[in-house]
């Protein structure tokens, strides 16, 4: 599990975005106090500033103000210098999937409180009425270019997209009908770990994830965008048989205050991002968001 | 000296009142027999109704007991025969893990587990416990010297957790442990785990799958740190006693959410106040599941090790 303050964009597992603002399909609720803390580096910087509600937006990494209408257009990408803004599951739904094929199973799951942990029933509530999601991960089939692929979408806006069991039993039953249905998956992560509201349970998550995907035949592409961590990395996300990351992602088992903390040394520039992965040998490939959609396709024709 | 828990203090010192009276009883030549013998049963009540009574937290103290055995520990006393094999034939020997083969009952066991190291020196450089990738990819690979040659595996876990640091970032800490979950979870020999000191989450579970879980008395098994669940939720670590309790992490919370399979006793007092009567435990238990084990054909076992982690968890459906 890493503390929510590594994984600066995120609402994480206790900074909830307290105040509702309207008007963006995009982002969740809260989301929008977040695109004033920097992305870049390790401390935290939240410095508001004063910048017409929503009409204009500063980027994270660059600076540089940007018209809002300018950047969606660009899939919440920088046009100056293509950082990645956070984006929630439903507009990965938008960038990956053809139009109205996404038919989504188990969101008859729901979230229990098997430990009656501290707060976790109130946490739980917030995260729905912020979210309009059940949980932090969506799955069902859909296609991809008239493809057929079963697909689960995290949200890290849903208690930092946070592993538990029903995310744990979501994966695996995508997995079971992957196979069965003879489909490939596409997993989106994005996510602080497991979730530490449901104790050993979430623990046990990994190992049912990684375990199931045993029976996976089909191709299995993974895909990592800002953050994927710990107990997500350490189990299904890790496990594709491609692995793709957005630029700039965090992606790492521990977070890098914890590291510093241990290690009482600064970390290198560009640590745990997606580019340190990739030249680490860790994953396949870096691909822009605007080229996500057609990297999978072309993959899924070569493995298919 | 050996070190102690401040709720071990009255045990600690009725043990050294024995002991004096026992020098005293030798110098005098006798008499004070009797004395010594109330003494002992004293001893025996008040540490019944010390470890009877203990906290989450106390348990925790326990499971990282300074004097608690640990992996070597437990090879001495249970394995004949031992021959510890190294590295991970990729990038190094990590002596946070221990793997090697050693007899049982005139059985070949394949034994993997973490190892804190006892002194200094020797938690330096067996790194506390916390294992690099390559201590997760030895310990693959001499699982596997046990599918390929027939062999049961046990592997007993005590670890704060996987090793937070650059290296181990960059040679894929993560993907190591997926690695070896998926991994494991396919072995066709019965695996044996006993979790007998701290089970620190992934760093844990990454050799914690297997077909028999078994859980000391006093070992924890968490998916994160007391220390670290303070400082999130509580935001302050001094609240770590409320954490352990919240996080329910003892060898009973883990039984009640049938995430283990049973409990190992542990010696009076605790496995640290005698390795030996803990090993032996540890060593009928290790039997007790191979004997459940041996004769389940390799397909089934591995079925139903799957079945088993495939149904960890509670939720609702509507």
């Amino acid at each position: 599990m890493v503390d929510a303050s590594d994984l600066k964009s995120g609402g994480g597992f206790l900074r909830v975005g307290s105040s509702p603002t309207s008007g963006n399909e995009y982002f969740n609720i809260g989301e929008k106090m977040k695109w004033f803390q920097k992305r870049k580096g390790i401390e935290k910087e939240s410095k508001k500033r004063e910048i017409p509600d929503g009409v204009w937006v500063k980027c994270d990494s660059c600076g540089e103000i940007l018209y809002r209408k300018e950047i969606e257009k660009n899939l919440m990408v920088c046009p100056k210098c293509n950082y990645h803004f956070q984006i929630n599951s439903s507009l990965y739904k938008k960038i990956l999937l053809d139009e109205g094929t996404f038919e989504e199973e188990d969101d008859n799951l729901r979230t229990l409180d098997p430990l009656n942990f501290k707060n976790y029933k109130k946490k739980l509530k917030e995260a729905m009425t912020k979210t309009s999601l059940n949980e932090c991960i969506i799955s069902g089939q859909a296609k991809i270019y008239g493809r057929d692929i079963e697909i689960c979408i995290m949200d890290f806006s849903f208690i930092g997209g946070s592993m538990g069991s029903v995310v744990g039993e979501k994966v695996k039953r995508a997995i079971y009908r992957a196979s069965d249905l003879n489909l490939p998956l596409v997993i989106v992560s994005a996510s602080g770990g497991a979730r530490m509201h449901e104790g050993i349970l979430s623990l046990m998550q990994m190992a049912k994830t990684a375990t199931a995907l045993n029976k996976l035949e089909t191709p299995f592409i993974s895909i990592l965008t800002h953050p994927t961590t710990a107990g997500v990395l350490a189990s299904y996300a890790s496990l594709g048989d491609i692995i793709i990351a957005e630029p700039g992602a965090l992606i790492g088992f521990a977070g890098p205050r914890v590291i510093k903390q241990t290690i009482k040394k600064e970390l290198p520039e560009g640590f745990q991002r997606a580019e340190f992965l990739l030249e680490h040998g860790l994953i396949d490939l870096v691909v822009s968001r605007k080229d996500l959609r057609d990297t999978v396709n072309t993959l899924l024709m070569h493995l298919c | 000296m050996p070190k102690y828990l401040d709720f071990e203090k009255p045990i600690i010192g009725l043990k050294e009142k024995i002991e004096e009276l026992k020098t005293l009883n030798t110098d005098r030549g006798g008499g004070l027999e009797d004395e010594i013998e109330k003494l002992k049963v004293r001893l025996s009540k008040v540490r019944e109704e010390i470890f009877s009574n203990l906290t989450s937290w106390e348990q925790v103290e326990l499971a990282r007991h300074p004097n608690r055995p640990y992996t070597n520990d437990y090879i001495k006393y249970i394995f004949k025969d031992w021959v510890e094999l190294h590295g991970d034939r990729r990038f190094a020997d990590d002596p946070s893990i221990v793997a090697g083969i050693g007899k049982l009952n005139g059985i070949s066991f394949v034994v993997v587990g973490h190892e804190k190291g006892r002194k200094t020196k020797e938690k330096i450089r067996r790194n506390f416990g916390m294992p690099h990738p390559e201590g997760y990819r030895k310990a693959l690979r001499v699982m596997k010297l046990g599918s390929k040659f027939k062999l049961p595996i046990v592997t007993f876990i005590d670890t704060p957790g996987a090793y937070p640091g650059i290296g181990a970032e960059e040679r894929g800490q993560a993907l190591a442990i997926a690695e070896n979950i998926k991994e494991i979870a396919m072995i066709p020999v019965p695996i044996i785990v006993i979790i007998t000191g701290e089970g620190g989450s992934g760093g844990a579970l990454a050799i914690g799958i297997g077909d028999r879980i078994y859980m000391q008395k006093y070992a924890v098994y968490s998916v994160i740190s007391p220390e670290g669940c303070a400082s999130i939720i509580w935001r302050d670590q001094k609240y770590k006693k409320e954490a352990t309790e919240a996080l329910k992490i003892t060898a009973k919370d883990l039984k009640k959410f049938n995430i283990i399979d049973d409990i190992i006793m542990e010696p009076g007092g605790g496995a640290h106040s005698n390795h030996k009567e803990a090993a032996n435990l540890v060593g009928e238990a290790v039997m007790k599941a191979y004997n459940e084990l041996k004769d389940i054909p390799a397909d089934e076992l591995i079925q139903k090790r799957s079945e088993k982690f495939s149904k960890m968890g509670f939720f609702k459906e509507l």
